[in-house]
């Protein structure tokens, strides 16, 4: 093509040049003659290229119309489908080629969102003395929280499709503090066969309902006193789960866990293996347009080791104990929505509840740091909580929640064999805390929430009512998160 | 019922899913995909429809029925440009369905075949819930669904390549069937032309667009806003000066806030179904649209 036309210019050059007025008329006609003969060759050169260039673009053309009618397969009506003609109406555009949204190095940036929240409390208890009756302290997110203004946890997380066979997410949660804590961090496959699901890294494990839901989901500002006493809060653990989704209109869901048990109610051991053991079977439905349910039950087995609380002997005096054994909790989780037809921004129910009962079992030390006494146990214990969050017109919602647990009494061997009293271990103190809470919250949209909450807490030993008035606020930037049942 | 036989006789570990019947099953988000499905596929296809007209498509929970019906499908019919993000994501990660998710041939988004209006050019919610890709609400234009019915069954074609001659035979007699149809819609609701409405959301903006309505005010201040008083004072100021000749109401839509701006502005709601199933005579898409103009132009008269 290049030369074609350096050779054209060159032509059009040379027949515009100035001949030497000295030139004969032979040479001149042999000149003209010499330009024909190029002129007839550069035409028919020109014409074959015309002649290329028109087949290609009618190939070009039978391309296009194939990749509009998608992929390979047979016989798709293009032919057949008459366009759709009225031309004063406005007929909707072709699609665009490629509708990638953004472009360039941002279109891969994971899916970004912050959670911010905060509150303030009005405590009619001290805060700092807070402790659920009977149940060893499990260290985690126990009580309301301080007196005040504070601010919550902001959390923040990341997620995409890693390629075609993994999903990652990260969530990280900043306390007021300023500390960072790793919530979760897993991945999970898309692409295994079987209705087979792998999940690994730190993740909230799937027992139970209220278990894995992030604090910003919840529909009371705190957790119900059984996951306070029995998890501390929630039970996250880093491992693998592996779960199972049956091929039926039922939906049936099986799954298994294992993982290093280092969250409470287990400790870190320095020990290969799995230290915890996870079995979870979830089944659920529809009953007509407007309800749908889901129940299950499930077991997580942990181990102990030198698991150390503080408590004080008969005399008042601070010691610390230890426990160090199985432990092995049991939970039924029910979970019921109803909304008018289905169509829950209007109005809406949900009611849930949870029963869960641990035992544990092995050798409690007393006053490791002192008299370093050791006498087995074994306690078995329960608690269970009930509530109801009701939508009454569109953003508002109301809500009750009961909280009751047994911690029964224990059975402590330096008791038994008289060499301690059971004044020695006045936290294992038979005991039934309970808890009445009520709420109301306001969602001026999907991204904002504020939410008062009213408690009665009577979990703390003795007879002492915690009136506890709560105000909290919940905010969401970024990407539009997508909420599990 | 053929498939919860199947699916019962899996459970039991009597039969494998899948194999029991050859049936493409299908999942569609929304009833309209879910009837475009039964048009295009006929007896060759299962379809499961995840949310009725009565539900606001937006607003659906990730139910453990549809998670269990996502598990067994073969392909996925969904909106797409995020209308159904507060859900589907959640269906597709936990079914353990390696065939439906985004980017297989066994997902399949309507949106993906239609050019989206009102894309906007800058992003923020403070401008309310707005669709970064564009207004996602596309049903209501039947040029749409046509640009979708043919997208959809190369798709089901390419799923289920024995079949092909079928679903190309039932893709060009729908075709066929719905370009008539389009030509006298087209020719009926030529007096709804530049008609004056008021809506509620802006799904109707296909609608409007397809039928030259003219959309004075929408009940909501910005998407997914529900409006307050002050602003519903200051809407019923601007429509007494210029009354709208009716105010549109889908069928999930509550009736307070439209029922309540008709008293003031003296204009007739119309109700309409909005999706296949919203109303009785709207039982397919056929219906939707035949109830739809005959509604809006029982209304305009």
């Amino acid at each position: 093509m290049r030369t074609l036309l350096s050779l054209s210019a060159f032509i059009v050059i040379a027949a515009a040049a100035p001949l030497p007025a000295l030139a004969a008329d032979a040479q001149l006609s042999q000149l003209r003659a010499e330009i024909d003969a190029l002129k007839s060759d550069y035409d028919a050169r020109v014409a074959a290229l015309e002649k290329r260039i028109a087949e290609l673009e009618s190939a070009q053309d039978a391309a296009a119309s194939l990749a509009a009618a998608p992929p390979p397969a047979a016989a798709t009506p293009p032919a057949s489908a008459p366009p759709p003609a009225a031309p004063e109406y406005p007929a909707p555009l072709p699609p665009p080629v490629a509708s990638a949204g953004k472009g360039g190095l941002a279109a891969f940036n994971p899916a970004m969102s912050v959670i911010l929240a905060g509150n303030y409390a009005n405590l009619s208890e001290d805060p700092e003395t807070y402790s659920i009756a009977g149940f060893i302290p499990s260290g985690g997110e126990v009580g309301p929280g301080e007196r005040s203004f504070n601010l919550g946890e902001s959390e923040l997380t990341f997620s995409a499709n890693v390629d075609p066979y993994f999903y990652a997410n990260a969530t990280a949660a900043i306390d007021s503090e300023g500390e960072i804590g790793i919530e979760e961090a897993y991945f999970k496959t898309l692409a295994l066969p079987a209705g087979l699901l792998l999940k690994g890294g730190r993740f909230f494990s799937g027992v139970g309902y209220l278990n894995e839901v992030h604090a910003h989901a919840w529909d009371f500002i705190d957790q119900p006193l059984v996951y306070q006493a029995f998890f501390g809060g929630q039970f996250g653990e880093d491992g693998l789960q592996l779960k199972w989704l049956a091929p039926t209109a039922l939906f049936v869901e099986l799954g298994a866990e294992a993982g290093n048990g280092g969250e409470f109610p287990g400790t870190r051991r320095d020990r290969n293996g799995m230290n915890s053991f996870a079995a979870l079977a979830h089944i659920g439905s529809d009953i007509g347009d407007s309800t749908s349910w889901r129940a299950g039950i499930s077991w997580l087995s942990t181990h102990a080791e030198d698991r150390s609380y503080e408590d004080v002997d008969h005399l008042g005096l601070p010691v610390e104990n230890a426990f160090t054994g199985s432990s092995r909790t049991w939970i039924a989780d029910a979970t019921l929505k109803w909304s008018p037809q289905g169509n829950s921004s209007r109005r809406s129910l949900k009611v849930q509840g949870e029963y869960m009962q641990r035992e544990e079992e092995g050798d409690l030390a007393f006053d490791i740091s002192g008299l370093g006494l050791t006498g087995d146990y074994d306690n078995r214990q329960s608690g269970w909580y009930l509530q109801s969050v009701y939508q009454f017109i569109p953003r508002w919602r109301i809500g009750a929640r009961y909280d009751a647990l047994d911690a029964d009494s224990a059975r402590i061997g330096l008791v038994e064999s008289g060499t301690l009293s059971p004044d020695d271990f006045p936290i294992l103190v038979d005991a039934s805390p309970s808890r009445f809470s009520l709420m109301l919250d306001w969602s001026p949209s999907e991204f904002s929430r504020m939410r008062a909450q009213y408690a009665w807490d009577e979990a703390r030993t003795g007879d002492v009512q915690d009136d506890q008035f709560l105000l909290q606020y919940l905010y969401s930037i970024g990407a539009h998160g997508a909420h599990k049942f | 019922m053929k498939f919860r036989t199947s699916a019962v006789a899996a459970f039991l570990g009597l039969t494998l899913a899948g194999t029991a019947n050859a049936d493409l099953k299908v999942l569609a988000t929304t009833a309209d995909w879910g009837a475009l499905v039964t048009e295009l596929g006929g007896d060759k296809v299962s379809v499961y429809t995840a949310t009725t007209a009565f539900q606001d498509v937006h607003r659906v929970d990730a139910k453990p029925s549809l998670i269990a019906r996502t598990r067994t499908a073969d392909l996925v019919v969904a909106t797409g440009a995020e209308l159904e993000i507060g859900w589907l994501p959640v269906l597709l990660q936990e079914s353990g369905n390696a065939k439906i998710q985004p980017g297989s041939p066994g997902y399949f988004e309507a949106t993906s075949a239609v050019r989206l209006l009102d894309v906007p050019s800058t992003v923020d919610r403070s401008m309310g819930d707005i669709h970064p890709l564009g207004n996602p609400h596309i049903q209501l234009d039947p040029h749409n669904i046509a640009l979708v019915a043919q997208a959809l069954a190369a798709r089901l074609a390419q799923l289920d390549g024995k079949d092909a001659d079928y679903y190309a035979r039932r893709g060009a007699d729908f075709q066929s069937r719905w370009s008539q149809a389009i030509a006298r819609w087209e020719a009926e609701a030529a007096p709804l032309k530049g008609v004056s409405i008021v809506v509620i959301h802006t799904d109707q903006r296909y609608l409007a667009n397809w039928l030259g309505l003219n959309q004075l005010a929408a009940i909501e201040p910005k998407p997914g806003v529900p409006p307050s008083a002050g602003y519903l004072a200051q809407l019923v100021t601007k429509l007494s000066a210029t009354p709208p000749k009716m105010i549109l109401r889908n069928a999930y839509n509550d009736s307070k806030a439209v029922d309540w701006l008709a008293e003031r502005v003296h204009a007739p709601v119309v109700l309409l179904p909005f999706s296949v199933g919203g109303t009785p005579e709207a039982k397919d898409l056929f219906g939707l649209f035949d109830d739809t103009l005959g509604k809006l132009l029982a209304t305009a008269k």
